[in-house]
């Protein structure tokens, strides 16, 4: 692993000076009932945080940004402000909107740096639960419940605690310390995180159902699905999810120089061309069968790659991966569409006969989406849709009225976004669904 | 957490922060909702013989963009019935039992027009009064308000008057208006004033309509002085507040009063001897909501500072405020420049060497622009640090003492002994 390469995986944005976050604190009109913290899914109360960076009572604005978001420190870094917050600052229409994900950062970053304990469980209840996933979702119900008194366990699958936040998000966008300082927060109330252990292969659910009051799943989504082209098992093609997480890790040398192709337009497929810009690829380019308009990455993370020397293709179908006789990948073989009757919806896509051509490339990755969780929705036993698990609106509770689930496990039946602050709000709801329920039942003294 | 809690002059009050007598506290609705967002006490809008109010009343000084820099007003006292008041008075009296409700009163000097008021609203049950002898415009022609809080004698008197039938304790609330505000807080305490406050509005006028010739504010293309408040008359407000509290003849408690908006300028005046802070313009231009933060950061600050009560903080920084005489003329201090922090903009230079003693200069090294101190030619005025944009880029650091401390007072008694010995010996 090259120095040089790993500079490229440091944070972006050093952060705002303490003179750009005073000025940028005053600027905030401290509306009232404002629609920034109605676009905040986890309702942040924002003027207040930003009123106390001015009065510099940084730890009092720390408090206001982590009581609400258990997260608060990644989702300073990651959310799509611009699509939340942000967008939904009055001065948008006057100025420019107050940069409430950097001013969040800004005390967030305090709040690590001098690590002051901000706060106290309740006395010990009695009663257990069990959390499956210490994705953003999982850590925040965790957070909630041991702040009221539960003992809580996670059940997490994977090395280290943190979800995407650890192992899916690029670092330059979202350091892996800040995400251990997190989880860190959530063990200092005596929470219990049990990593290397997969439910339903080292821990059975009825081993859980046995001893836990109440289980959360909050195992977010799975791999990249395949494409189900030929060629797919070719040395060099990669899932995006894993080809960030071993970035994370290491920053291998494979990439240098190299020509890469990703798959998809998503966020995903964002990260994973960025990163492999950084990873010293000489040449990287997304290939998507629909155009720049039914993209799903954001506009500002578009932009991003863009800067970063990203190019797209549009309108182009991957038909088959194309290898040399030591079976690497040598080319991608694609085919344009034709995108009709566009004034119906998302338009019909068609392949254009004949108009196959050929990306030279080393590397394909796989960037199309995450897969569901069937194997795991099923070894729990719940009612779900399309590997979507069923939950009742409110409550988050699922066929069975011992477990409930939150965060991307249940995304795709009009529950939030697959966001991490949407993930965090899901795991808060889900905690305080099980403590009104339990208190109704007077299963707490 | 520390104790917010205080005792005024035996007003109790479960933090330090009052709403100020205005329009916030104009009415039991409002008074109400402020106890709820957790504002301590609230001194009422001052109660007497009915009035009449013009519109518009309010202009605001901006300052570089920023809103409500000042704040000017000529608005007079309550407009509301007595009894409306006091019937309010009464039910949040009782909705909040653990709040302060102090009722500011204003009426003519006259021994028995006081002796009224006193008895019919303590019949309702506050916890103290406060005597408005401050406001400058409007109630000042009628003899009232700043025009008898101007007189010493008058002070001393009324505040007597009042007393003669108070049962709970009397604040004096002095107007800025006067040369030395001492003075008329010694009148007070003549007169028995268990405390006093400060300060009510300084006469203004806030700004001229260039395209009308209008004043701001205007009533019908007519204007009058008002009275300006807001953070611009903070520095006069807390002087007043530490001369009182470092005058020896002074021995009541202070409610600081004048430009406050946040824990921070808060805890000046507590430093400075306030034992209470009342708010006025900051609520009127944010809301009632930003008593959380004075709250959650004065009381952050007192943890970080490990004092146990905000009565702790009260006055602490009094002994050190003093005479331009007691000030030592050998300590020396001189500005130092870090050019790996400056940004290059120059203004420290340019002010240092058009309004003060020419002594930074520029040069290049290596290409690069860089500034240096002088130091033997600064006189360590703080000028360059004051207008430098970049945090950290010039601090003024401390020289070690060359000479032994002397003060001014100490050189002038030393030099009529030096004149008295040699005269004694010319003798
Ligand atoms: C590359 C990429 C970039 C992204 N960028 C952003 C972004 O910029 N902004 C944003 O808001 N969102 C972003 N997201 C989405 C965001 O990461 C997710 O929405 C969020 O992490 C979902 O949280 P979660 O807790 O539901 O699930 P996850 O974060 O996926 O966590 C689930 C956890 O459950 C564990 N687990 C799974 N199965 C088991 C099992 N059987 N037993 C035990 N543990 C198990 C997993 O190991 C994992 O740790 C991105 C996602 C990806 C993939
Ligand atoms: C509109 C307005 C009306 C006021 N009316 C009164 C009043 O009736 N009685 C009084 O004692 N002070 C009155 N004041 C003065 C305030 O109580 C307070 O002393 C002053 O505004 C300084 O505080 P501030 O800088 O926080 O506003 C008034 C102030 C304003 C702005
Ligand atoms: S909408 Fe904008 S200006 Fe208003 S409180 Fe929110 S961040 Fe501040
Ligand atoms: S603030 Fe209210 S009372 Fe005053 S002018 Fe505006 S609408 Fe009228
Ligand atoms: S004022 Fe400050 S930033 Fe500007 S030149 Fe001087 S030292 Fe540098």
């Amino acid at each position: 692993m090259s120095n040089s390469l790993a500079k490229n995986f440091e944070e972006i944005f050093d952060g705002l000076t303490t003179y750009a976050a005073t000025v940028e604190a005053n600027r905030c009109l401290y509306c009232y009932d404002p629609p920034c913290v109605k676009a905040c899914p986890t309702s942040i109360n924002i003027p207040s945080f930003i009123k106390k960076i001015a009065s510099n009572n940084m730890k009092g604005s720390a408090r206001v940004i982590m009581e609400a978001n258990p997260v608060g420190a990644s989702c300073a870094r990651v959310c799509p402000t611009i699509e939340l917050c942000e967008g939904a600052c009055v001065l948008n229409s006057e100025e420019k909107p107050i940069q409430i994900g950097h001013l969040q950062r800004y005390a967030t970053d305090w709040l690590r740096e001098s690590d002051v304990n901000l706060f106290t469980p309740k006395p010990a209840n009695g009663k257990k639960i069990a959390i499956i996933g210490s994705g953003p979702a999982g850590l925040s119900a965790a957070r909630e419940l041991a702040l009221l008194g539960y003992g809580v366990t996670i059940y997490e699958a994977d090395e280290k605690a943190g979800g995407l936040n650890y192992y899916g998000i690029v670092s330059f966008r979202l350091p892996q310390d800040v995400v251990e300082w997190e989880v860190q927060q959530v063990q200092n109330l005596g929470v219990e995180i049990k990593t290397s252990t997969k439910i339903g292969e080292d821990v059975l659910v009825d081993d859980l159902l046995a001893n836990f009051d109440r289980i959360i799943v909050a195992v977010g989504m799975g791999k990249v699905p395949m494409l189900n082209i030929e060629g797919e098992h070719l040395e060099g093609v990669y899932d995006a999810i894993d080809f960030v997480k071993e970035s994370k890790a290491s920053f291998t040398d494979k990439m240098l120089g190299k020509k890469a192709v990703v798959i998809g337009a998503g966020n995903t497929a964002i990260d994973a061309a960025t990163c492999s810009v950084r990873l010293g690829a000489e040449q990287v380019q997304i290939v998507y069968r629909r155009t720049s308009k039914e993209m799903t990455a954001y506009d500002f993370e578009y932009d991003f790659a863009k800067q970063d020397g990203v190019e797209f293709r549009w309108l182009s179908l991957p038909k088959r991966v194309i290898g040399d006789e030591a079976g690497k990948v040598i080319g991608l073989e694609c085919i344009k569409m034709k995108l009709t009757d566009i004034e119906n919806g998302k338009g019909t896509l068609t392949e254009i006969p004949g108009s196959e051509f050929v990306i030279e490339t080393d590397a394909v990755i796989r960037a199309i989406g995450q897969a569901k969780q069937y194997e795991l929705i099923e070894h729990l036993g719940l009612a779900n849709t399309r590997g979507v698990i069923d939950v009742e609106m409110n409550s988050l509770k699922t066929s069975n009225p011992k477990i409930y689930a939150c965060g991307d496990v249940i995304y795709g039946n009009g529950y939030g976004e697959a966001t991490v602050v949407s993930a965090a709000q899901q795991g808060k709801d889900s905690a305080y669904a099980i403590h009104y329920e339990l208190n109704a039942n007077s299963e707490i003294a | 957490m520390a104790d917010l809690s205080i005792n005024f002059a035996g007003i109790k009050s479960p933090n330090p922060f009052w709403l100020a007598s205005a329009p916030p506290t104009n009415s039991g609705y409002q008074v109400q909702r402020a106890f709820e967002a957790g504002w301590g006490g609230a001194v009422w809008k001052t109660l007497g013989d009915p009035i009449l109010n013009v519109s518009s009343r309010f202009a605001a000084v901006s300052f570089n963009g920023q809103k409500v820099a000042g704040f000017n007003n000529i608005e007079l006292i309550t407009d509301r019935p007595l009894e409306v008041n006091l019937k309010e008075i009464y039910e949040t009296k009782k909705r909040f039992p653990n709040h302060a409700i102090i009722a500011s009163l204003m009426v003519e000097p006259k021994a028995e027009k006081w002796h009224e008021i006193v008895k019919k609203v303590q019949d309702v049950g506050v916890d103290g009064f406060e005597l408005n002898f401050g406001c400058p415009h409007g109630m000042a022609e009628r003899g009232m308000g700043a025009a008898s809080g101007q007189v010493p004698d008058l002070v001393e008197k009324q505040t007597y008057w009042a007393k003669e039938y108070a049962q709970v304790p009397v604040i004096v609330k002095l107007t800025p208006n006067i040369t030395d505000i001492t003075v008329t807080a010694e009148a007070a305490i003549r007169g028995g004033a268990d405390a006093i406050s400060m300060i009510n509005t300084i006469n203004s006028l806030a700004g001229v309509d260039l395209n009308s010739w209008n004043t701001i504010p205007h009533v019908g293309n007519k204007g009058a002085h008002g009275g300006y408040c807001g953070p611009a008359v903070k520095p006069i407000a807390l002087n007043m507040v530490g001369e009182c509290a470092r005058n020896p003849y002074i021995n009541v408690p202070i409610s600081g009063i004048g430009g406050i908006s946040n824990w921070q300028d808060a805890a000046e005046f507590i430093l400075m001897g306030s034992t209470s802070v009342q708010v006025c313009t900051a609520a009127m231009h944010h809301g009632f909501s930003i008593v959380e933060d004075m709250i959650d950061g004065l009381s952050n600050y007192l943890d970080d500072k490990g004092l146990a009560s905000v009565m702790d903080l009260v006055g602490k920084t009094v002994p050190k405020y003093s005479d331009w005489g007691d000030l030592d003329l050998n300590y020396k201090v001189v500005a130092e420049i870090n050019n790996d922090v400056c940004i290059n903009c120059n203004k420290c230079h340019i002010a240092c060497e058009d309004t003060s003693h020419q002594c930074i200069d520029l040069y290049t090294e290596d290409g690069r622009p860089m500034l240096k101190v002088r130091e033997e030619d600064c006189v360590g005025c703080n000028l360059c640090s004051i207008v430098c944009p970049a945090e950290g880029a010039i601090t003024m650091k401390e020289l070690v003492h060359t000479q032994p401390p002397m003060t001014w007072n100490e050189r002038q008694s030393l030099i009529s002994g030096f004149a008295a010995n040699s005269s004694s010996i010319a003798r």
